[in-house]
């Protein structure tokens, strides 16, 4: 059974139809890339499953649990939310790591607060996810101290700390000079390994034909072309798709 | 008492007394505008907008005249308008009333500055708790807050450096703070008249303690100099 399915997502805001009923699924340690050029609505779609906006219509099942269904008539309490969330994880363009706090506490903070685990077993276990993101002499510095690439990292870490179902990133080296992209998708890449499920919406077309099993192409709110790395860049069947492409390759 | 080593003492002494109602009004008004601009601030930001928009209308009044007009209004309107001299007469009628009118002004502008904090930290950072399955109440407690402080931290040193010398307005009230002592030696009191220099002198205390404040707040600020917003 898919571990994510997504059926007919619809949102809106105001007049403004950006997702236009959006229908997918994924299956468990795949990972999925999301290309679609700017307005198309991808960090829309990501924003929706994070709960951070509500569709108006679709449902979201994570396994065989139904989080979200746009018909339902009651709306759903902060409280019921915050633990349907916590299947997803989102890794922000920006990173958005707490300044406050040093590298390690960025990582522990969320987990700590819901206690989800022992503190030691935290400690241990985002000491681990730091290593993974090949950060561990950096752990006591703060975000300040640290280059785009690197923060960027541990906003993976942390958002691994809460061990969601799928992880997803928008566009996570959109907003890193170029030198420094490459040490991130590096570690998106590495999590491949380790079964993590993940969602990339991404610019970087090379890490998504070589990373990602499954593409899929967004234009204007609809999903206009799906499938392998293979079958949407080298023989793509939508003439939007071909336009986009070449397009993304005269830019390179 | 005609030598300046023969009036020092004495002058010494009632400044002192003056000044140490001038620290009480000081401290009276942090401790009720800090809360109370706080309570204006939600009040600014909410989103029910009746209430958002009658209290920006006070914010605007408030911040917009005079304080001396204010503390006019506040020790005089219930006496002659309402003909109940609730403060009552002395020292310590008007030592309420120019607390409420430094409170009420205090917090206005504190209002504004604990918005400014407030807006000023990213959605961002709100979002990025979010999606980790904080609550509201961790989000503002463990994420927004230290953040905000670090940012209203200048503006509110400035504001409570300000508040130091506008303690002085409340002699329009005869409030006997140190300007009032001050002045005394002018008219003439314990023996001492036509001397200017005891309010010359008055400045020696404000500039010494807003100088020990100006050194408190910078050494927070480098306290919270350890990460960036
Ligand atoms: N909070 C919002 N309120 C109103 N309109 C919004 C909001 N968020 C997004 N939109 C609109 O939705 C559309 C899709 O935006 P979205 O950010 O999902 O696109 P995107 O595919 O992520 O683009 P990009 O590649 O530039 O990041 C845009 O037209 C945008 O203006
Ligand atoms: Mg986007």
């Amino acid at each position: 059974m898919a571990l994510l399915r997504v059926e007919d997502i619809r949102k809106k805001f105001g007049k403004n139809e950006v997702l236009k009923g959006i229908s997918f699924s994924l299956e468990k340690g795949e990972v999925l890339a999301i290309i679609g050029s700017s307005g198309s609505g991808k960090t829309t779609l990501l924003r929706c499953l994070n709960f951070l906006e509500t569709p108006e219509q679709g449902r979201i099942f994570v396994g065989d649990e139904e989080l979200f269904d746009g018909e339902a008539n009651e709306k759903m309490s902060d409280e019921q939310i915050r633990v349907k969330r916590l299947h997803f994880g989102l890794v922000f363009q920006n990173f958005n790591l707490f300044p406050q706090y040093n590298i390690l506490q960025n990582v522990t903070l969320a987990p700590s607060l819901l206690k989800i685990d022992t503190p030691q077993n935290i400690e241990a276990h985002a000491r681990e996810l730091i290593e993974k993101v090949g950060l561990t002499e950096k752990a006591a510095q703060y975000p300040c101290e640290l280059s785009g690439g690197q923060q960027q990292r541990v906003a993976i870490a942390r958002a691994l700390a809460m061990r969601p179902d799928i992880l997803c990133f928008d566009e996570p080296t959109s907003a890193l000079d170029p030198e420094l992209t490459g040490e991130v998708l590096k570690a998106i890449k590495g999590l491949k390994s380790g079964d993590s499920t993940m969602i990339v919406v991404t610019h970087e077309m090379e890490f998504a034909k070589n990373v990602a099993d499954r593409v899929i192409f967004m234009a204007d709110g609809v999903i206009e072309e799906e499938g392998t790395p293979a079958d949407v860049f080298d023989h793509p069947k939508s003439e939007k798709t071909r336009a986009f492409l070449q397009n993304s390759l005269e830019n390179f | 008492m005609n030598t300046f080593f023969e009036q020092f003492p004495i002058v010494f002494n009632a400044l002192n007394v003056g000044f140490l109602q001038t620290m009480k009004l000081f401290a009276v008004t942090l401790l009720g505008a800090i809360p109370l601009g706080l309570l204006i601030c939600f009040g600014s930001m909410s989103r029910f907008k009746p209430l958002s928009s009658v209290v920006r209308t006070i914010v605007w009044v408030v911040r917009g005249s005079p304080l001396m007009i204010q503390l006019l209004i506040v020790y005089y309107f219930p006496g002659l308008v309402l003909k109940t001299a609730i403060w009552g007469g002395g020292e310590h009628g008007r030592f309420i009333a120019a607390s409420i009118a430094f409170i009420l002004n205090y917090a206005c502008y504190f209002s504004e500055i604990y918005r400014g904090g407030i807006q000023g930290v990213p959605h961002g950072q709100q979002e990025a708790g979010q999606v980790l399955g904080l609550s509201r109440r961790q989000i503002f407690f463990k994420i927004t807050l230290l953040q905000m402080i670090k940012r209203i931290v200048p503006p509110m040193s400035n504001e409570i450096i300000t508040l130091v010398k506008d303690t002085s307005l409340a002699r329009i009230i005869a409030l006997q703070e140190i300007i009032w002592a001050g002045q005394a030696f002018m008219k003439g009191s314990q023996g001492i008249s036509g001397q200017i220099w005891p309010l010359f002198f008055t400045a020696v205390y404000y500039l010494v303690f807003s100088g020990i404040l100006t050194i408190l707040f910078s050494k927070l600020e480098k306290k919270l100099s350890y990460f960036k917003v």
